[in-house]
């Protein structure tokens, strides 16, 4: 991205001006932190206070019976823990296989996303006749309201008068009965409208990344007689890795997370083959009513999510401080 | 470095909010608060959907609150909640105490949600000041809460299942309403015509609430409790799986359009009942509203009790309805109580049972809400001989997802061409039973 751009002449700047005074210095100092006070005090409301409440949910036994008081419920100590890493119980079985749904409901969809992404991106870059409609047209899943979008999903995924069914049997693939809302289909249907609502967001990021490529960089390279795959490879990859660093985390934390698709679609219990970890802890904790085992779920996700999120910035810096 | 520096605080933003969505319980339940029990003039009344729409709802009671604050003073700040909302808002209310004074509930949470406490017992004072307990229809009372404590809620609506059939059709076949299992799966099977797209029965096959209801009554027929006497889930038992089995059955036979699995929202299943593309529907008497929205007359249809297996026990329905709760918190209890005795009064009960199509909850009441005088003798004599209250234990709710789940996935199993066999059954109700024992 432009960040190391900025930062040269940024600090050739700070070196070449005079000393400022001592009270402008402490002001300087002052003002980031009365900046980002604001975000700071919204962030531990928000996020980090109900965060470090799920985490004291997670040693209580908080059932239907102590809900009204939260503060009376027993300790459970590391019960729910232990029932959840239990793989041969039967709530840690299913703990498991959500998991296991989840990653392969992540790899895909932030794989294919990425690569619509980057291929319209590619496509977009070069200059030509009914790009802006192109480009409008493309992020038209990005802008639409989530739920608009999803419902729509469900319309086309119904067995008697959806499109999906109507387009197989026309396309002459298949009778036209399949179900994709129920049993193991109804991964895929996930699959897809994930792919359809992230790969916009992919392409937008792809593309902005895009413009800060040399064209002469370009021109260069098709003089050596490089070909487009080539230039693809050389040039363009290695220019957008700081964006990709940023993208592919992002579309990782936000479809691990994926709560939307699976609860429109399905609802708050989905088939076995589409449950996602987020609707299987909210399953936990609003329908079968035991907040802190769903509580303890919860901080499993976020201790998983924190040590892949900690190894891939560990891996991506080293690899970018080596280049 | 600064690339780095601003990848790690976007991640630490990214998990954080992971996090708390992880555990949106916490902070779906401090949000879930309304009327946070209003003050001493006015109340705050959460109501169920019982009409065909939300806006009906309000219209319907709008119009008699205003009565009772003419009444008594006492204002009515209302809020009518759909069903798939309902429980999670009084959830959320009860974690967070920022809840509404008075509010409906399904009767069958009538138990688990006594064991959170939250709610006012009606003891015997509180009782006398609604107009007391020998008031109500004695069915319809025995929802309101666990044996042996103060009930936590009083029936406010009555509704019960009933089997109903398309006149027409069964005429056009020679056929009469069915008096016992047998003689209705041979009648699905006559009424059914994949070809044309008509079925013997219509279904609501996605809904989990429908599904327990379903595995709750025929397990009944077959003499099965899903509790021991102490409260244990005992879900395998012998009766538990025929029970599950018959209703899973119909999906394996083909008689209901294995579509209707996708079927979860409420109005499907009547819509095609009402549309001709299925000659019967199991359902509570409440579908009147959909039927007749959707064009029926209610010369159109006939109501039976669900019947039973030849030799089985004759238990056609569980006692479902709507009750009425009072929140512990509430400012205000005296003005909460007079609104629980102003709903649950005759002259209200025969005012909104019409629009509500619901069964009267107070003795000497009238089923009013058909024309038709057959229909209304069927579900009222359904309600007084064939019902049986849902298990009064704390763990029903939990009951009523795990099995409900198990029981879509077997029909799911079922449309898909995979008939599930009485060890498969067995087998997902075992599931269903341990997950409910780890759970504790």
């Amino acid at each position: 991205m432009s960040v190391d751009t900025v930062e040269t002449p940024a600090a050739g700047s700070t070196a070449a001006a005079p000393a400022p005074s001592r009270p402008r210095r402490r002001g300087r100092r002052v003002t980031p932190y009365l900046l980002v006070l604001p975000a700071v005090v919204l962030e531990l409301l928000v996020h980090i206070v109900p965060m470090l409440v799920g985490i004291w949910m997670s040693f209580v036994r908080l059932t239907q019976f102590f809900i009204a008081n939260w503060s009376q419920a027993p300790s459970a100590g590391l019960d729910n823990y232990k029932v959840a890493l239990d793989f041969s119980g039967p709530l840690g079985k299913s703990l498991l296989h959500s998991f296991g749904v989840t990653l392969a409901y992540t790899v895909l969809v932030v794989g294919v996303a990425w690569l619509f992404g980057m291929s319209g991106a590619l496509v977009l870059h070069r200059s030509f006749r009914g790009r802006g409609f192109l480009r409008t047209l493309f992020l038209v899943p990005y802008a639409m309201p989530i739920y608009a979008g999803i419902m729509t999903w469900s319309f086309i995924f119904q067995r008697d008068n959806g499109l999906m069914n109507h387009l197989v049997k026309s396309l002459g693939l298949g009778d036209g009965e399949s179900f994709w809302l129920v049993g193991n289909n109804a991964f895929a249907s996930m699959a897809i409208v994930a792919i359809w609502r992230a790969w916009p967001f992919a392409f937008l990021m792809l593309l902005a990344g895009l413009q800060n490529v040399p064209d002469e960089v370009y021109d260069a390279a098709s003089v050596d007689g490089a070909g487009i795959w080539k230039q693809v490879r050389y040039i363009t990859l290695p220019y957008l890795r700081p964006v990709n660093v940023v993208l592919v985390l992002m579309l990782f934390l936000w479809t691990f997370n994926d709560f939307n698709t699976p609860f429109v679609l399905f609802g708050p219990t989905p088939p076995r083959s589409a449950d996602l970890m987020s609707i299987h802890i909210y399953g936990n904790s609003f329908v079968s009513w035991n907040f802190g085992f769903g509580a303890a779920m919860s901080v499993l996700l976020l201790l998983f999510l924190l040590v892949v999120t900690g190894l891939y910035l560990f891996l991506t810096s080293r690899r970018s401080r080596r280049a | 470095m600064k690339i780095r520096l601003w990848c790690a605080s976007f991640a630490i933003t990214a998990v954080a909010a992971t996090a708390a969505c992880g555990n949106g319980d916490s902070g779906s339940s401090e949000s879930g608060g309304g009327g946070g029990g209003g003050d001493a003039k006015t109340l705050t009344y959460w109501a169920s959907n019982q009409g065909a729409t939300l806006d009906v709802d309000k219209q319907v009671l709008g119009k008699e609150l205003a009565k009772f604050t003419q009444q008594t003073g006492v204002k009515v700040k209302l809020e009518v909640i759909g069903w798939p909302d309902l429980q999670n808002r009084i959830l959320a209310a009860t974690s967070s105490g920022q809840g509404p004074d008075v509010l409906n509930i399904g009767n069958t949470w009538a138990a688990s949600l006594q064991s959170t406490g939250a709610f006012m017992p009606f003891d015997k004072a509180a009782l006398d000041a609604i107009g007391g307990q020998s008031k109500f229809v004695d069915a319809s009372f025995k929802t309101s809460g666990m044996e042996g404590k103060d009930p936590t809620s009083v029936p406010l609506y009555g509704l019960v299942y009933g089997l109903y059939y398309n006149k027409k059709m069964f005429a056009d076949a020679g056929l009469q309403p069915p008096t016992t299992w047998e003689e209705l799966q041979a009648a699905a099977k006559k009424l059914t015509d994949a070809g044309k797209g008509t079925y013997g029965m219509a279904m609501e096959g996605g809904s989990y609430t429908e599904s327990i209801h379903f595995a709750f009554i025929f397990g009944q027929q077959h003499g099965a409790d899903p509790f021991t006497k102490d409260g244990k889930p005992q879900f395998t038992t012998p009766g538990m799986v025929a029970g599950v089995k018959q209703y899973v059955d119909l999906m394996s036979d083909g008689v209901v359009n294995k579509s209707s699995v996708q079927y979860k929202n409420g109005p499907e299943a009547p819509g095609d009942f009402a549309k001709g593309k299925a000659a019967m529907l199991m359902s509570q008497n409440n579908a009147d509203n959909t039927l007749q929205a959707d064009g029926m007359k209610s010369s159109d249809y006939g109501v039976v009790a669900i019947p039973t297996k030849s030799g089985n026990k004759d238990t056609a329905s569980f006692v479902a309805g709507i009750n009425m709760s009072v929140f512990k918190d509430t400012k205000n209890k005296d003005g909460a109580l007079k609104l629980v005795k102003f709903m649950t009064s005759p002259e209200e009960q025969a005012i909104l049972d019409k629009p509500f199509t619901a069964l009267p909850v107070v003795k000497g009441g009238t089923v009013n809400f058909t024309d038709n005088p057959a229909e209304a003798k069927t579900f009222a004599d359904i309600l007084a001989t064939k019902s049986v209250p849902l298990p009064l234990v704390p763990a029903e709710a939990a009951y009523e997802t795990n099995v409900g789940n198990a029981v879509n996935g077997l029909l799911a199993k079922a449309a898909t061409g995979q008939k599930p066999s009485e060890a498969d059954i067995k087998s997902a109700l075992q599931e269903a039973q341990d997950k409910m024992a780890s759970a504790g």
